[in-house]
């Protein structure tokens, strides 16, 4: 059969229109199996922005024990002074320089050491703060992680995917607070108490509070908000009738090196 | 042919060298895998609810691909709850939806995997249920 160009070209733009058309055709109706099925729950809670306000005037040291306590059951944090087994006992030092910590107690001078005054009132000196990720507003974290396994959720929680994180501890050297805390050994020997709803973490990642997201996302205030008899607020910053801005606006309050403009999220009370 | 015996017993020998390992492992075929699915929270569920979040030839083909777009959505969008292709909705949430009915781990997960010859580091972080939850003897999922 001869075909001349005239019906070369017809029957090339047919069986083009044939086949884009045949294609699409056939996606539309059957559609691919992985649509995107998933919402947010109802009961989650939402905020633009989350923050935390610490009343240190009703927190003392017995409430703080009782929120980290929370805290570490929850998030199952390894205690390396307290093994499961004692075979896995380890030397004071080393257990201390393996230390994890989301939530912990700091001295005023190590919180605050830019506010420290030669003389100031003993009470707020000798005073121990509870201290966690203040899940900064601009985070320097984030931006220096190569695999993007740490980030700022959209409603400000700076959140770390283990899977992701390969242990470099970039964010552990941009972060001023000393919030995060590397994994050096296989953590599960000296998680005591094993929450079965939440992972352990395993050697090489880098971790810290992720205030309670898990929790939120349930529709749960963080742990140590509900530990702490009311010592700590936790709301939406943006939000003008939120709880945390009625402590903001009816008090003084102080954040921790606030010069260094990570905009901390973590709002102190101190008398 | 120059030195044709030679040769040809030298190809000879290199046909049983080569194809060895297949008279060796012959009639020595590894059992197909038969993952089970008798966890007390399966049976529990009426025999027309046994449905995963999608159907079964769907999930053994995805599973992996599901669980990290579930990690995804779950961390990074905070959306925590999927709907299932019966309209069902789930929790995202590997350790507390899927293990909640899939808590033989070595008779579920380890079946095929090791069929396979496929490590994945799940439980290097993931907490599997306790073999005494597995069997129903404990309540509680600790």
């Amino acid at each position: 059969m001869e075909v001349n160009r005239r019906q070369f070209l017809k029957s090339i733009g047919l069986f083009t229109i044939l086949g884009i058309g045949g294609w699409s055709a056939f996606e539309l109706l059957v559609p691919g199996q992985i649509e995107a099925q998933y919402a947010r729950k109802k009961e989650a809670l939402r905020a633009k922005r989350w923050a935390m306000v610490i009343d240190m005037t009703k927190m003392d040291e017995e409430i703080a024990k009782k929120c980290i306590e929370a805290c570490n059951k929850i998030h199952n944090i390894p205690d390396f002074y307290h093994p499961v087994d004692p075979k896995y006992k380890v030397d004071p030092k080393k257990a201390r320089r393996w230390e994890i910590k989301w939530i912990w107690l700091e001295p005023f001078e190590h919180a605050f050491p830019d506010l420290e005054e030669k003389f100031m009132p003993e009470s707020l000196k000798e005073k121990l703060f509870v201290v966690l990720c203040n899940n900064c507003d601009n985070p320097p974290c984030v931006r220096v992680c190569p695999t993007k396994a740490t980030w700022k959720r959209e409603d400000g929680i700076v959140m770390i995917d283990f899977h992701r994180c390969i242990g470099c501890r970039f964010c552990m050297a941009a972060c001023p607070f000393g919030s995060r805390s590397f994994n050096w050994g296989d953590p599960r020997p000296y998680v005591n108490y094993r929450n079965p709803e939440f992972p352990t973490r395993e050697k090489g990642v880098v971790e810290k509070c992720n205030f309670c997201a898990e929790r939120i996302d349930q529709g749960l205030l963080p742990a140590c908000v509900e530990a702490s008899n009311g010592a700590i607020a936790f709301g939406d910053i943006l939000d003008p009738n939120s709880e945390v801005r009625r402590l903001l606006r009816e008090h003084y309050t102080i954040r921790r090196k606030p010069h260094l403009g990570t905009e901390p999220q973590v709002y102190y009370i101190i008398m | 042919m120059y030195d044709g015996g030679k040769v040809i017993i030298g190809l000879i020998v290199l046909f049983i060298i080569c194809t060895f390992p297949f008279f060796y492992n012959m009639g020595r075929a590894a059992k197909a895998p038969e993952p089970k699915l008798d966890t007390p929270a399966i049976k529990k569920l009426p025999e027309w609810e046994r449905v995963c979040v999608q159907p079964t030839p769907w999930m053994r083909a995805n599973h992996m691909r599901l669980i990290d777009q579930w990690r995804n959505w779950a961390l990074r969008e905070a959306n925590r709850e999927y709907i299932g292709f019966n309209g069902k909705r789930y929790t995202i949430s590997l350790q507390n939806t899927c293990l909640n009915c899939h808590s033989n781990y070595d008779k579920f997960c380890d079946e095929c995997h090791s069929y396979m010859g496929i490590k994945p580091y799940c439980w290097s972080c993931h907490l599997q249920k306790p073999k005494e939850w597995a069997k129903g003897e404990l309540k509680e999922g600790r």
